[in-house]
């Protein structure tokens, strides 16, 4: 019976306009929703339980204001609901020792958390905490099988690999064949009940830290042709002009 | 100098061409580069010669037989010089990124598109900013390819060392892709449908060009999840996969925000929609305003043409 560790982050919606303003990212009118990889790594932790028994926990890092899409995991099906309080930039490395701590002082037995977050892009997250806990890890599994110990489908050299997985380990969640559980009028209900266990951690320094953002240089404007006889014309600027080809 | 150590991109055991663009980076970081070749035949790595590097390092390992996150991490930790690391930023070698960061309790920067002294840059919200950190002492880099030039010169002989790491997963099973395509994320050109194509069959069209041109195809989302016979496999975007190509041909494809997380900084965009008013052609270097029946084969043609 395992206890089962999710790790959940709070993102801007994928619609939301990013905003720099002095040199920082503007994130304070954006809407915040759980990093949509986050989802599959929920649903494969519900049918982990729902497969060997055991119990789920969210886990997320971050200031009050996350602890709605902890209520979100919760209105799904999640048993517990966990924040480690942590405000401003961290490196990967004190993330990391965070999330360690947090799921060694947890009793977790297998961690499913996202590929990676749609903020920083990064992927680091699941194998960096498996490699500090000294725990096998696979990343962006496309599925998952419960029998008879953890297997799960991952791509692997131009096709994909079944690979069994002894536990304790670290698996991060592609999108693949996960169909992701909506809730129900019950579960929110008791979502709205939860309370979340709130934490501290001592944070290591961090060493690598945000000089700057900004936004992606603006692209000249491209040539445009009306008609599908330019795409002659296209092809040859292609190679002519572009060097593509 | 500081010392920089970089590891080397593979393809079917041999060293990948972007392997050199990876020592300009870790020369741009100030290091003398040590090029790290995870192999399992020390020959494997006679394709690191004249790639920039200060050095070559055979690591002869049968941990690298397959890929296994925590064996490959250690069997590179036991001999990679200690230093700066700097990685391709191919799924796998991000993911080996991390586990070597964490093994060496440093802190790991990923997707790098710009180095200027200790200060890297990498897209973050899906491509909607660009970050940059600078860090203090040793980090763990990756870096996309096609943003730095290759290297050349320096060492052309590796010196081989044996190391180990314990391999934890097993592969049970190996399942080949159906098709013999070439898939997206190792490819240089892309040609990509989305609903516009109309049905899966017309995807052939796409395929047909990409034999032409050596091209990968790709899809959007809502091509994938409408059409059972386009796998997710073949998905550009926020929950699919992010590419880095020379070019990128969208077609049929309207240019939401999620499909351009995917793409946007591919060198140059072609893209052929009906629409005129579609987002995509504010992203595209080429854009012609036709429908796919008529634009596909006047392309073909031409590309034939051109090709020989
Ligand atoms: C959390 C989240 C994640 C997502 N992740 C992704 C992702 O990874 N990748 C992705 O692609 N999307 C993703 N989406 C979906 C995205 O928002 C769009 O719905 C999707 O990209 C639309 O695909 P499309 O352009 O093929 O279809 P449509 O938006 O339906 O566009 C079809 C286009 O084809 C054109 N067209 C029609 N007929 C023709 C013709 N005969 N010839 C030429 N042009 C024609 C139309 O003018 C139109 O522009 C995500 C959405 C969410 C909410
Ligand atoms: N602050 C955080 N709190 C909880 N989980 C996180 C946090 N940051 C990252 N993760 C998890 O790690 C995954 C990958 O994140 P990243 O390494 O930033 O791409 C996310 O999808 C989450 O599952």
């Amino acid at each position: 019976m395992p206890h089962i560790i999710v790790l959940v982050k709070q993102v801007p919606d994928t619609n939301a306009k990013i905003v720099v303003s002095g040199d920082r990212v503007d994130l304070s009118t954006v809407k915040m929703v759980m990093s949509p990889y986050d989802e599959f790594a929920v649903e494969t932790a519900l049918q982990h339980r729902e497969a060997s028994g055991g119990e789920v926990t969210a886990l997320t890092v971050g200031g009050p204001g996350a602890e709605k899409i902890l209520k979100d995991a919760k209105a799904i099906g999640v048993d517990h609901i966990v924040r480690i309080d942590a405000d401003g930039e961290m490196d990967s490395n004190a993330l990391q020792t965070l999330i360690s701590q947090a799921v060694n002082d947890l009793g977790g037995e297998v961690v499913y958390c996202g590929k990676s977050a749609a903020d920083t892009g990064a992927g680091s997250t699941g194998p960096g905490v498996a490699e500090r806990m000294g725990w096998p890890s696979v990343s962006n599994i496309i599925g998952a099988t419960f029998d008879g110990g953890l297997s799960v489908t991952t791509p692997s050299g131009g096709g994909n690999a079944k690979v069994s997985v002894p536990l304790p380990a670290v698996v991060s969640c592609d999108k693949g064949g996960f169909k992701v559980r909506k809730p129900n009028v019950k579960g929110i209900m008791q979502a709205k009940k939860a309370s979340v266990d709130v934490r501290s951690i001592e944070a290591p320094a961090s060493s690598v830290s945000v000089v700057a953002h900004a936004l992606p240089p603006a692209k000249p404007a491209g040539k445009s042709y009306e008609g599908g006889a330019a795409a002659a014309e296209v092809a040859k600027l292609l190679r002519d002009e572009a060097n593509v080809l | 100098m500081t010392q920089t150590i970089v590891i080397a991109e593979m393809s079917n055991n041999t060293v990948h061409a972007s392997t050199a663009e990876l020592v300009s980076a870790a020369i741009a970081l100030g290091g003398h580069p040590t090029l790290v070749v995870p192999c399992t035949d020390a020959s494997q790595a006679d394709g690191a010669a004249g790639m920039g590097a200060d050095s070559i390092l055979a690591a002869k390992s049968g941990a690298f037989s397959h890929y296994d996150a925590s064996g490959w991490a250690a069997a590179l930790d036991a001999i990679a010089p200690h230093g700066t690391v700097i990685t391709g930023a191919s799924p796998q070698s991000k993911d080996l990124a991390a586990r070597l960061a964490a093994r060496r309790g440093l802190s790991v920067v990923q997707d790098a598109i710009a180095i200027d002294g200790n200060n890297i840059t990498s897209p973050v919200f899906s491509g909607k900013a660009m970050q940059t950190v600078s860090a203090t002492g040793p980090v763990v880099v990756s870096v996309r390819s096609n943003v730095f030039e290759a290297a050349t010169g320096g060492a052309t002989d590796a010196s081989v060392v044996a190391t180990d790491g314990d391999v934890a997963t097993s592969v049970q099973e190996f399942m080949a892709r159906a098709s013999e395509r070439l898939d997206v994320s190792e490819a240089n050109i892309i040609i990509s449908g989305g609903r516009g194509m109309g049905s899966p069959d017309n995807f052939s069209h796409l395929e047909a060009i990409a034999d032409t041109i050596g091209a990968a195809v790709g899809a959007s989302r809502a091509a994938v999840d409408t059409w059972e016979a386009i796998p997710h496999s073949m998905q550009v975007g926020q929950t699919g996969k992010t590419v880095n190509p020379n070019l990128y041909i969208a077609v049929g494809i309207s240019g939401a925000i999620q499909h351009l997380a995917g793409m946007r900084s591919s060198k140059y965009i072609v893209a052929i929609n009906k629409d005129a008013d579609a987002p995509i052609f504010q992203h595209a270097d080429y854009g012609i305003v036709a429908t796919w029946e008529e634009a596909l084969p006047v392309l073909h043609e031409s590309l034939k043409g051109m090709m020989g």
